[in-house]
């Protein structure tokens, strides 16, 4: 199938200090195409939308849109010549309503009520439906990606880009995007999709154009590959999947009953009953979309948020009015999602940031004093044994890339010997062979008797590694389940189907 | 109608005019907090429109310009703040902090020469048939201009704020600035203007103090009427009319207060000087405590710089 070609991108390079993003990259669009911009964490995909969009310049290279020279030098202009984006952390206001946060994004956006009525009508026309008057902060991803979604809409482009939309979304509420994206494109409106998940791509896209390191290493038609195909091209290599070691389960070694906390997190979701137990040698997946609990379940279980003390133990220890240093030493590590301010430390050295969790579990004080020598050589072989790129152990966190500083997270409280790790989102924009690295040592810590608590929004992954499987839904977690002979469709109704498209809701019996 | 020797009409007309200063002060704050930066160089500003106000005055003759000089002596202050916060990205609690003593400083030093002139006069606006009105008149109609304009800022940063396109941008650059950038807005842009315009609010609520309240020029003159115009905004939730309610009730307690003082209470005066000061934060904090969500603006206080 041939299409008049929309927009070509022809040579675009940019290079930031350190670091080419893009180099020589050429690719078109055609109209009414769907076409998949694919590749790994900074592969230079996002850069590469960005300067499509007016956000960023290129340095050299050139871009048409209908034949016509291309270059904007704002997102106004872009959004003038019919180009829009959906961004993949999404840019609204959680303070704002829906139809506010939708007039920022338009260029003379009419009076809020005609406006709250057009946000009705294409909401209704493209089957995602949205009240113009809520306040974003109370919304679910879903409904949030909706939001920008309509606010492109609105516009009528040509050309919607979409940045890693379904990152966030559950299956079902997936499928529904998919068949609005289909209905646009049959309309005319050409998507330029962005992801790495291989599966999406192929049911979706015509066309796919697979980076890597910030160059195009190939063009194929999605349908035509297989998704291993895909992803060797994309990763460049072999890619190998974690093995799992079978250790016989233990006793349980964290317990939790009924725990329910109030979120400290303005527009966080409380938790509400939380029950589940681990065993040593078991590796409890929890998954979930984002915003329903995964971080204050986090705070509950490293012990930044209290609560009574049996509702949580540690090896039968009762440590809910316990806070982290006291946990640490009953044996519990966490990791959490935010790396710069939360997990660590962005201002200090690797050396520094070791000390600040694994100083009680490490024993690396001494009367007092902090023991430098023995916490710089447990820094450096975090480093080694998990591959960590930096110059040196004495670089500040912050000037390590998001993929190897989780890299030596990971490593620092997987290598503490604790009997009971809690970890949320621990491949999160990791590249695939390191995502991998990290999952086999998460998957040999808990051969070696370990209680795991994987909390994650990558579905595929929490089915790599873990034995069983609950969900996190508005604060509630289901009962866990047995990860073995999942379906996907189970796991999305257990996530809630797609939220606020249900009729009928299900009613315990 | 006197009660314990004080007149609640006369009490009322003076407190109108006494919380002017911090009326304008503090909404000019306000604007400049929805947009994201926290400025705590308004007493700083404040005496820099005063002394600035006075002398356009007093050289001029004319109280109008006099404002107007105050407002662009608090506006060009405030660029300094601008350019150190919003270019060189320095934090804005310790620029903040600075610019008061800057301002503080300077007004010392510029009002040499200026003790014990008296300046052209800010008069009554409405005719005095009007103003004669018994209990209305000295109330609705027997003021300056600049009370009558205070209280129409008030009205209008209501509804630019609500309202108006240009309102929602400035809150959206207080509330993201990242989303307000990947949008496409300046937001370092915006953020100048709206600290610009908060030190021209300032300047003038100062020249009123130099020109209407006091009037003469006084080192240290603003007293202290900057900080607590600050913690009228907070506890006004960022909100104009809470903002007029809260100047209000400073104004009128600082008011009553002299008139007991007059009146020879028995409370010790240094009670009551500090009255005014301790009541309205405490009605502000009971205003606004019990609130889940007090509304501040979720960027306040934090530089923005495009990285990528």
């Amino acid at each position: 199938m041939t299409r008049p070609e929309l927009l070509r991108v022809q040579g675009i390079t940019k290079a930031y200090p350190g670091v080419v993003a893009n180099s020589d990259v050429t690719f078109s669009v055609g109209e009414g195409e769907i076409h998949a911009l694919l590749g790994e964490n900074g592969a230079g995909k996002s850069t590469l939308v960005k300067m499509i969009y007016g956000l960023v310049r290129p340095d050299s290279g050139s871009m048409t849109l209908r034949g016509a020279g291309y270059q904007p030098s704002k997102p106004a202009e872009a959004r003038r010549l019919g180009v829009a984006m959906v961004f993949q952390h999404f840019s609204l206001f959680e303070a704002l309503n829906v139809a506010e946060n939708v007039a920022l994004g338009m260029e003379n956006p009419p009076p809020m009520r005609e406006l709250a009525a057009k946000i009705r009508a294409v909401s209704e026309e493209y089957g995602l439906p949205l009240d113009p008057s809520r306040m974003v902060g109370d919304l679910s991803a879903g409904e949030r990606q909706r939001v920008e979604i309509i606010r492109c809409l609105l516009q009528d482009p040509e050309l919607l880009i979409m940045d890693e939309p379904t990152s966030v979304l559950t299956p079902q509420e997936v499928e529904i995007l998919f068949r609005t994206l289909r209905q646009l494109s049959s309309e005319g409106t050409a998507i330029l999709y962005i992801s790495h998940k291989l599966e999406e791509i192929r049911s979706l896209c015509d066309e796919a154009t697979i980076l890597r390191r910030g160059k195009v290493v190939a063009t194929c038609t999605p349908r035509e590959r297989t998704a291993r195909e895909m992803a060797e091209l994309m990763v460049g290599q072999a890619l190998k999947t974690p093995e799992r070691r079978l250790g016989a389960k233990g006793e349980v070694a964290l317990g939790v009953s009924d725990l329910s906390v109030d979120s400290p997190i303005p527009f966080g979701t409380s938790l509400k009953g939380i029950s589940f137990t681990v065993a040593k040698g078991e590796v409890l997946g929890i998954a979930g979309v984002a915003g329903n609990g995964q971080d204050e379940l986090l705070l509950a279980l490293s012990g930044e948020l209290k609560s009574a003390p049996d509702r949580v133990r540690i090896l039968s220890q009762p440590v809910g009015d316990l806070g982290p240093v006291e946990r640490r030493r009953a044996g519990l590590v966490a990791a959490p999602e935010d790396r710069y301010g939360h997990a660590a430390a962005p201002d200090m050295s690797l050396v520094e940031n070791a000390f600040l969790t694994a100083g009680v579990r490490k024993g690396l004080t001494k009367n007092g004093f902090v023991d430098w020598a023995g916490t710089r050589k447990f820094a450096e072989e975090i480093i080694a044994a998990y591959d960590v790129r930096t110059p040196g152990p004495d670089v500040a966190a912050r000037a390590l890339s998001g993929g190897n500083l989780q890299k030596f997270l990971m490593g620092r409280e997987l290598m503490q010997g604790a009997s009971v790790i809690v970890i949320n989102q621990p491949t999160w924009g990791v590249d695939a062979a390191a995502a991998a690295q990290i999952r086999q040592s998460i998957l040999d810590r808990a051969g070696e008797g370990a209680a795991v608590v994987v909390i994650s929004q990558d579905l595929d992954e929490l089915l790599e590694v873990s034995d069983s499987f609950a969900v996190l839904n508005e604060g509630r977690l289901t009962k866990p389940r047995t990860t073995e002979g999942l379906t996907m469709d189970e796991i999305g109704l257990m996530m809630g189907g797609a939220h606020g498209m249900e009729v009928a809701h299900h009613v315990p019996a | 109608m006197d009660f314990g020797g004080i007149n609640p009409v006369i009490l009322i007309a003076t407190l109108m005019a006494s919380a002017v200063p911090i009326l304008m002060a503090a909404l000019g704050e306000a604007v400049v907090e929805r947009a994201g930066v926290l400025n705590l160089g308004v007493e700083g500003m404040m005496i820099i429109g005063a002394l600035g106000g006075f002398i356009v005055a007093v050289e001029t003759g004319s109280p109008v310009l006099g404002f107007v000089g105050g407002a662009v002596a608090g506006a060009l202050l405030s660029l300094i703040f601008a350019l150190l916060t919003q270019v060189f990205l320095a934090n804005q609690v310790a620029t903040g902090l600075a610019l008061t003593l800057f301002g503080l400083g300077v007004s010392s030093l510029g009002g040499q020469g200026y003790n014990g002139i008296k300046p052209p006069s800010t008069t009554q606006l409405l005719p005095d048939a009007l103003a004669d009105l018994p209990v209305v008149g000295p109330i609705l109609f027997g003021h300056d201009w600049m009370v009558y304009f205070s209280i129409l800022m008030t009205a209008v940063l209501w509804w630019v704020l609500k309202s108006t396109r240009i309102g929602l941008i400035i809150r959206a650059v207080g509330e993201s600035h990242e989303a307000a950038h990947a949008l496409g807005y300046k937001v370092n842009r915006i953020r100048l203007m709206c600290i610009a315009f908060g030190g021209a609010m300032a300047g003038m609520g100062g020249a009123y103090v130099s020109l209407a309240r006091v009037p003469q020029w006084v080192d240290g003159i603003t007293a202290g009427a900057g900080w607590i115009a600050l913690a009228i905004v907070v506890f006004a939730s960022w909100k104009p009319w809470r903002v007029l309610i809260g100047a209000y009730l400073f104004g009128g307690i600082t008011v009553l207060q002299l008139n007991l003082q007059v009146a020879g209470s028995a409370i010790p005066v240094e009670y009551l000087s500090m009255a005014p000061y301790l009541i309205t934060i405490l009605v502000l904090v009971i205003m606004s405590a019990g609130r889940k969500a007090n509304g501040a603006p979720a960027a306040l206080g934090q530089n923005f710089h495009a990285s990528r």
